[in-house]
């Protein structure tokens, strides 16, 4: 899976070549450097260690700076693992960009969503409330905690505490434009988390929904006056 | 932010003329259709301005045919403005002319015309 660490700068429009207004979200993507990577034999599966922000060696503690010398790489803010299919092509050191992802291509982004502190169920889980007038005394409380046979409120039972600065993942999302040399991505919409955030934008798990069609024949249609079509119809069929 | 700026100027149109709200302008837009591309233009009063840099935008109203008001919104820089081009100044004291959306007739187009600099 090709995957790379970014900050999440900001909000913008651009205008595509149709004229079209396209809100993005504008990503430092990278330059990230890889640290360890993590093989089937030795590790028990297939992953790469993605560092991101370099740092100063004096900003980082003994035991973290230990690490850094061990790989001989720059000590960075961020380590973060993702894994891959295959670790062929990757070593310790080498230098990933924004280049890894192409203009149109779906991806899915990762961060950390904005923090809410502790909310009511309402806003938390969407709950409906009760009525504001005609003497109700229920107006944004969760009502009932459950059964009252099970004798007591089972675990997981959705009510107010805190909400938001949880990891967040927004699925299929499509890559506007890419520049490597200053190592920026845009994407299409908005992102989780607040602006400067750590965010991991990857190729996305999606499948495809295309289905696929085999074309079988086409048919000459007539136009009549009682609405049918005219034309050539492709009929295709399901494989 | 310096590089949201950065991505932003990139955008901007350097031959858009300077125009206030007030000012009577004509715009041309380019249109597609059944893949085909032409101009239409609208000719309004300009009520309002909002945004800056590449997100500036602004609204254009006219009176079509039986007194029917029309109010088109545009980004100043968007690609699908062919030209803009100011007819009149206008001379007003508002920075949103909302209220000519409640005037009839006559009034619904009055502007007081800048005198000549």
């Amino acid at each position: 899976m090709r995957g790379i660490l970014g900050k999440k700068l900001g909000m913008t429009r651009i205008f595509d070549k149709d004229g079209n207004s396209v809100p993005v979200t504008v990503i430092k993507a990278g330059p990230c450097t890889i640290g360890e990577v993590r093989t089937k034999e030795k590790n028990g599966y297939n992953a790469v260690q993605l560092g991101f922000d370099p740092i100063h060696k004096k900003r980082v503690n003994k035991p973290v700076e230990g690490q850094f010398k061990k790989l001989k790489i720059q000590p960075v803010r961020f380590l973060k693992e993702i894994r891959v299919a295959s670790t062929d092509g990757f070593a310790t050191g080498q230098e990933i960009k924004a280049d890894i992802f192409k203009e149109g291509e779906k991806v899915d982004v990762i961060g950390t969503s904005i923090g809410k502190g502790f909310q009511g169920a309402m806003k938390r889980h969407n709950f409906n409330g009760g009525r504001a007038s005609h003497g109700s005394k229920i107006h944004r409380q969760p009502c009932s905690a459950g059964a009252t046979d099970g004798a007591r409120t089972f675990k997981g039972r959705r009510g107010p505490g805190h909400m938001g600065d949880s990891s967040s993942t927004v699925l299929n999302l499509e890559v506007v434009r890419v520049d490597a040399e200053k190592n920026l991505i845009l994407i299409r919409g908005a992102v989780p988390g607040h602006d400067e955030s750590l965010i991991l934008v990857r190729e996305t798990v999606k499948k495809k929904h295309k289905k696929k069609y085999k074309i079988k024949g086409t048919a000459e249609l007539e136009f009549r006056t009682d609405g049918k079509a005219k034309g050539k119809k492709t009929i295709k069929k399901k494989i | 932010m310096d590089l949201i700026k950065m991505i932003e100027q990139q955008q901007l149109k350097e031959d858009v003329p300077s125009f206030s709200v007030g000012d009577t302008v004509r715009i041309q837009i380019k249109v597609i259709e059944g893949g085909k591309e032409r101009l239409q233009a609208f000719e309004g009063i300009c009520i309002s301005k909002s945004g800056s840099g590449c997100n500036e935008m602004f609204t254009l109203r006219k009176i079509a045919s039986h007194g029917v008001g029309v109010e088109r919104t545009f980004p100043v820089h968007s690609p699908r403005l062919g030209s803009l081009k100011v007819i009149k100044y206008g001379d007003v004291r508002r920075a949103k002319l909302y209220y000519l959306r409640g005037k009839v007739g006559k009034a619904a187009t009055r502007v007081k015309e800048k005198r000549s600099n």
